[in-house]
């Protein structure tokens, strides 16, 4: 958030240019952080459970197609 | 809550080894599928809504997919869709309020609205869904230009040019202007209010251009 102040007008362009690259990359961590934090979460019971119902449920409607 | 790993674990089934596979894979999958239902939808409980409806919608059309491709860019692909599409229902056939109403987190973990979200989360919900979504998966969940393109179900220089002025516009929101305070953080247990501020500003954007939030100095 400090950004504002250390990348002022007066300073060259490259400079500039550097610290958005530097600001730019920051983000992207930040951004990447987000997605894997949740990645890295334990699957949901319920998750768990949805796939091994998706089986169930396939059995029942095999069923009454074939009944 | 499951201490092991998400990898390791392993669903039993009595069918036949190809759908056992197939459904080992999706497991393997779940985590990143969570991820990017969250970067969509912001909360946590309509992301796993989403992230369990694409696994449905998955596996009944499993057999469309070819073994041998991306797997997971197949799996992101149903999910966006199934993001837009419910998206769109909700917006025909509810009214702002009750859209709202339900989607008002019911506590504990789910409070990612409030005071939780960081600055970098709640400047995510101020980009175009093009942008957003774009910067996601190239810049977070390491998709190819090309396979965000398809996921995207657009052309390659267009994820470029969206992720390019993602970030620019990331940047600008983070450390800028102003732009973040109809975002801010809502007065404890305020979630409503915030709610309807962020469907306000995401409302135009589905006439408008993808660029129309960026807001210079």
């Amino acid at each position: 958030m400090q950004w504002d102040n250390a990348v002022s007008n007066e300073e060259k362009p490259n400079e500039k240019s550097r610290a958005i690259r530097a600001r730019q990359r920051a983000i992207g961590r930040e951004l990447r952080r987000m997605y894997d934090d949740v990645a890295q979460e334990p699957i949901p019971d319920d998750f768990l459970d949805l796939l091994r119902k998706i089986d169930d449920a396939e059995d029942v409607r095999a069923g009454k197609k074939v009944s | 809550m499951v201490a092991s790993s998400p990898m390791r674990q392993h669903v039993e089934t009595g069918k036949d080894s190809g759908d056992g596979d197939f459904k080992n894979e999706l497991l393997a999958l779940i985590p990143f599928l969570r991820a990017f239902a969250r970067s969509l939808t912001g909360n946590q409980e309509g992301a796993d809504d989403l992230a369990q409806e694409t696994l449905v919608k998955a596996w009944q059309s499993r057999a469309t997919f070819i073994p041998g491709t991306n797997l997971k860019a197949w799996l992101f692909t149903i999910l966006r869709n199934q993001f837009y599409s419910d998206r769109r229902r909700a917006w025909r056939q509810a009214p702002w309020d009750q859209d709202a109403a339900e989607r008002i987190p019911g506590g504990g973990e789910d409070q990612v609205f409030s005071a939780q979200l960081s600055d970098t989360a709640r400047a995510l919900r101020v980009l175009s869904d093009e942008q957003r979504e774009a910067l996601i998966l190239v810049g977070a969940g390491g998709f190819s230009y090309e396979d965000a393109a398809a996921i995207c179900k657009c052309a390659v220089g267009t994820v470029k040019s969206r992720v390019a002025r993602a970030r620019k516009a990331l940047m600008e929101i983070l450390d800028g202007d102003d732009t973040l305070e109809g975002v801010a953080r809502p007065a404890e247990g305020d979630a409503a209010r915030e709610i309807m501020a962020q469907l306000d500003r995401l409302a135009p954007n589905e006439s408008g251009e993808p660029g129309g939030k960026r807001r210079p100095k």
